[in-house]
Formats: C-alpha cells, structure tokens, sequence
C-alpha cells in the first residue's frame, strides 16, 4: 500500500514539474526514479523510454505505467499513470474554466490573437525539428512526401496513413535486408 | 451520448498516435472537422495553454479538448480514455517482450511510420496556421500582416541556438504582451 502511494505521488510531482512532455522530462524521471527512489536503473529507464516511444499514446504515460508494472504489477502500473495524469486533470480544467469566463474581453481577445501566432512558430519549429530527424534517406522523404501530399489534398484518415506507412516501413526493411544478404 | 463519442475517439487516439504529444495533433484537428465540437482557433489556443502549463502536452490537450466539448467530465473522459489504450497495450508488452524497441519488426514498422508522421503532424500543423494567420472571422482567405510578422520574428528566433532552450510559456506571454500593445 505504502509503495502504490509513493508511486501515485512521485508520478504526480513529475507531472507538474513537467513542462512539455516527451523528451524535456527525462532528466526529472532519471533525478526521481533512479537517483531518489532508485526503483529502476538508469539503463531500465532508457530502455522504458525508447519502448514508450515507439508504442501509441503519450511517452510520459506508457513510461509510468511501465515503471508502475515493473514495482507492483497490473495495479501498480495503473496507479503510476493515474498519478500522472492528476494534475493535468486538475490545472487544465482549472486554467480552462477561468479562462473561459473572460474569452469575450477584448484585451484577452489581443493576447489570445498574439499568443496564436507563437503557438503557430513554436509547431512550426517542432515540425521542422522532427522532419529533421526522423526523414532520413529516400525511402523516408518519399513516404513523408507522399503522406504529406495524401493529408493535404485528400480526406483519408490519419490511422489509414499510419497504418500503410508501417506496412511499407516493413517492406522496404525486408528488401533492404535481403539485399545486404546479397 | 456525447461522452460516449468523447471516449470513443480519445481511445482512438491513444491507440493510433505513434509518436507522443504532438502525434495527437493530427486526430484532434480532424475530430474538430467531424465533429464540429470546436474550431481549428480554439484548438489552437488550447494548443498554446497545454504547452504553457505543467504536465504532458498530450494529456494537457486531451482535458481541455474533452472540457471544452463536454465540461469537467468531459475533461476527465477523453483523458482517461486516452490513457486507457497505454496501460492495456503496455502491460501486455511489459510482461512478453523485455527488448520491444529492439525487435526487428517494430524497428521496420517504426522506420515507415516516423516520416508520415511527421507529414501528418505537418499538415495539421498548416490547418492551424492558415486558420491563425491566413482567415478573416468569416472564414475567407486574407492575411493578418501583424500577425504574421510576430510568427516569422518569434520563428526566426526560435532558430538562434541560445534561444531554444526558452520555455514555450516565455514566448507565449511575450507574445500576448505584443497582442495587448498593438491590439492584434
């Protein structure tokens, strides 16, 4: 009981010390899990991290609920994940009710305006960022084209572009593979 | 049932968005297209608030996403729905395969999917911009010069290396400050 506790809040402070998710939190997960509570290994949280990341949902998540399993199992890994979505639970429906009670003034209408504008440089830049690293030789520029193509003019659905770009993702490793063998 | 609908799609999302937060993006833009339950502006200043307040930007999107369409429970549906999928699909890995990330085949599967990703993250990311920078209020093609300018000066910044540490909330309260002074 006392650990299922210290799961649910050590994860819960990580979530509010967290601003942005993904890869800015890695150091606050390594301070809390590793060199506090020393409840995994650094090497056990790398690789927590990498398998979160290439599994669906929010990296934060699937390495709580991981870490959750790996101490108390099943319950542990959903008590670890509760805990860490408590306080966006909390301070977004907090922010989103008072912020919603002044959306008509006119003074937050212009900081709202300004603030769209950033928030667009900032997505902007992450796109860029991720086109960066992850299209990396021809086949990639070639699916990323394509698929940027497909979403731009077509109306098919996020999950089918995913879905077909993996299968691919799988076709051209074998060929490759099979030509390395050669 | 318009929690049902709610939990319904967050539990899509949190099965189908490879690549964390920003992978939500994408499905959060098409769900205010089918939906109708909010528009691509709101969406973006739920973006901006998610970014700029503690916790994963994903589960941050998915409570303001969920209270704006259907109040505080709704916030509390589409994020539990959306972390539903991870600790299914988790636990399963957790307990079978100890080197998941190492195996071949996710390997392969992740090598095709990382790059439309991205393209799928980029166009929704053109949706949000258009709608921010390029539309009048009733929807007709224009361009808000001011606001353009502030989003080519702040992306313009965010190249320079010692700025890219900054934290979003800086630019973001920098920005409404712009927004009050010059009443965009």
């Amino acid at each position: 009981m006392k650990l299922l506790w210290q799961l649910f809040i050590t994860f819960a402070r990580i979530g509010v010390l967290t601003f942005g998710g993904g890869l800015t939190m890695l150091p606050m997960l390594k301070y809390e899990l590793v060199e506090k509570h020393k409840w995994i290994t650094e090497e056990e949280l790398l690789n927590y991290y990498s398998v979160g990341q290439c599994t669906p949902g929010i990296i934060a998540v699937n390495t709580a609920t991981f870490v959750g399993y790996k101490k108390k199992g099943v319950f542990g890994g959903i008590v670890a994940t509760l805990g860490m979505v408590m306080p966006s639970l909390i301070i977004i429906l907090l922010v989103a009710s008072v912020l919603s009670a002044f959306i008509d003034n006119a003074y937050v209408g212009h900081a709202l305006s300004g603030i769209r504008a950033a928030a667009c440089a900032l997505m902007v830049n992450t796109v860029v960022t991720l086109v960066r690293k992850n299209v990396v030789d021809i086949f990639c520029i070639v699916v990323f084209l394509v698929a940027l193509a497909i979403s731009l003019l077509l109306d098919v659905p996020s999950v089918a572009i995913v879905f077909v770009a993996g299968i691919l993702g799988v076709v051209v490793s074998v060929i490759k593979r099979r030509r390395a063998a050669k | 049932m318009i929690y049902l609908k709610l939990a319904l799609e967050f539990f899509k999302i949190g099965l189908f968005a490879l690549g964390g937060g920003p992978a939500t993006i994408p499905f959060l833009s098409e769900l205010s297209g089918k939906y109708g339950w909010y528009t691509q502006q709101e969406l973006t200043n739920m973006i901006a608030v998610s970014e700029s307040t503690p916790g994963p930007i994903g589960l941050n999107m998915a409570t303001y996403v969920g209270y704006s369409t259907a109040g505080i429970l709704g916030g509390i549906v589409a994020t539990m729905s959306l972390v539903l999928p991870s600790i299914i699909i988790i636990t399963i890995i957790a307990k079978f395969l100890a080197s998941f990330s190492d195996n071949k085949i996710v390997k392969a599967v992740f090598y095709g999917v990382r790059p439309a990703v991205a393209a799928m993250i980029g166009t929704a990311v053109i949706g949000i911009v258009r709608t921010s920078i390029f539309m009048a209020g009733d929807g007709s093609f224009t361009v808000h010069i001011p606001l353009l300018i502030l989003f080519a000066v702040i992306f313009a910044l965010l190249q320079i290396k010692k700025l890219k540490k900054i934290h979003p909330f800086f630019w973001f309260v920098a920005a409404a400050a712009v927004g009050i002074i010059f009443k965009l």
